[in-house]
């Protein structure tokens, strides 16, 4: 592996945050970044996925519904069982619950609007490849912009993922207490991000790519992606190392 | 030919907010008689099929591994003969 972690952004036909997600993780933290067009069935041996925002197929039939059909999803999933890292952000988290990578669904936000806004999150685990850079109750502030965003499980999905410590984010006032007001959208148990029995599979509603840039004078999103970067670097064997950017 | 006439609705156990929106506007509109509206899709598929079973059974697993997601949705079909 070279000294750079590897990330492939999977494009489908109404993705709308890939070049964000090429920007934060190839401009912004320094690391390789390669475009999978949703056709395609070569991962170019990434080291990392991430299925990024936007309205795949236009939302046909249920967000995230078409695109887990689409070729270079199967080899997504084939990755991710291997214990490659994937991440799925807002419509990308939705696709993951189609794909069956991830337990629950996305229903309308309960107030049927459509919510976009700087939202605050808490870090339920930060010892995920996903939180490693947070503290456990660490608040994020990151942007949130969807219609179905509104996550459900039946109570025993829900149990096992508390007990599990598979609840990585939820959603808190800006005192980083867990409130329905500071719910943006009628998720149950206030979850914003939850992964896989693994550990190697995240999906959240919140856009970590879009605040990595000082120039927004907010780069909380960049303890996310670092923390991603830093797994796949140890994975790999070697040693952390802090991206220029935060060396600063 | 048959055709496939698709119901998609709401499992009892999930909130429908946009059926309560309907609703409040029907109620809005003076149908006070009017309760519980849930919102659903319909979808009609014409498939190739030698007999009906052979159908049902291609509409089954159309539904299951697409249409509805059995996590929050139920589907109901019936099979015609094309006319």
């Amino acid at each position: 592996m070279s000294a750079k972690v590897k990330f492939g952004v999977v494009v489908f036909p109404g993705s709308n945050c890939d070049h964000d997600a090429y920007y934060a993780t190839h401009t912004i933290l320094g690391q390789e970044s390669v475009f999978l067009w949703h056709k395609d069935t070569d991962l170019q041996g990434v080291h990392a996925i991430i299925l990024p925002g936007g309205f795949s197929y236009g939302d046909y039939l249920r967000c995230g519904a078409i695109a887990r059909f689409s070729p270079i999803m199967k080899e997504v999933v084939e990755f991710a069982r291997a214990g490659g890292v994937v991440v799925g952000i807002c419509n990308g988290f939705q696709v993951l619950l189609e794909a069956g990578l991830l337990p629950g669904v996305l229903l309308r936000n309960a107030s049927l609007r459509f919510v976009c806004k700087t939202i605050n999150m808490r870090v339920e685990n930060n010892k995920t490849p996903f939180t490693s850079r947070c503290q456990k109750g660490d608040r994020l502030r990151i942007p949130v912009a969807h219609g179905e965003g509104n996550y459900f499980t039946d109570a025993a999905t829900l149990a096992s993922l508390e007990k599990n410590d598979r609840i990585l984010f939820r959603y808190c006032s800006e005192e980083g207490e867990i409130t329905e007001q500071a719910n943006p959208n009628g998720s149950l148990s206030n979850i914003a991000g939850i992964m896989n029995e693994e550990g190697n599979v995240m999906g959240l509603m919140p856009h970590p790519e879009r605040v990595v840039d000082p120039l927004l004078r907010n780069t909380d999103g960049r303890r996310i992606l670092n923390s991603i970067v830093d797994y796949c670097m140890s994975k790999a064997g070697h040693e952390l190392s802090l991206t220029e950017l935060d060396r600063r | 030919m048959f055709i496939s006439k698709i119901r998609v609705t709401l499992r009892k156990s999930i909130l429908d907010p946009q059926g309560k929106a309907v609703e409040h506007a029907i109620t809005s509109m003076g149908f006070n008689d009017v309760e519980d509206v849930r919102m659903g899709k319909y979808i009609e598929l014409k498939v190739n099929g030698k007999t009906e079973e052979e159908v049902r059974k291609t509409t089954e697993e159309v539904c299951g591994r697409l249409l509805a997601n059995p996590v929050m949705e139920d589907y109901h079909f019936e099979i015609d003969k094309c006319p």
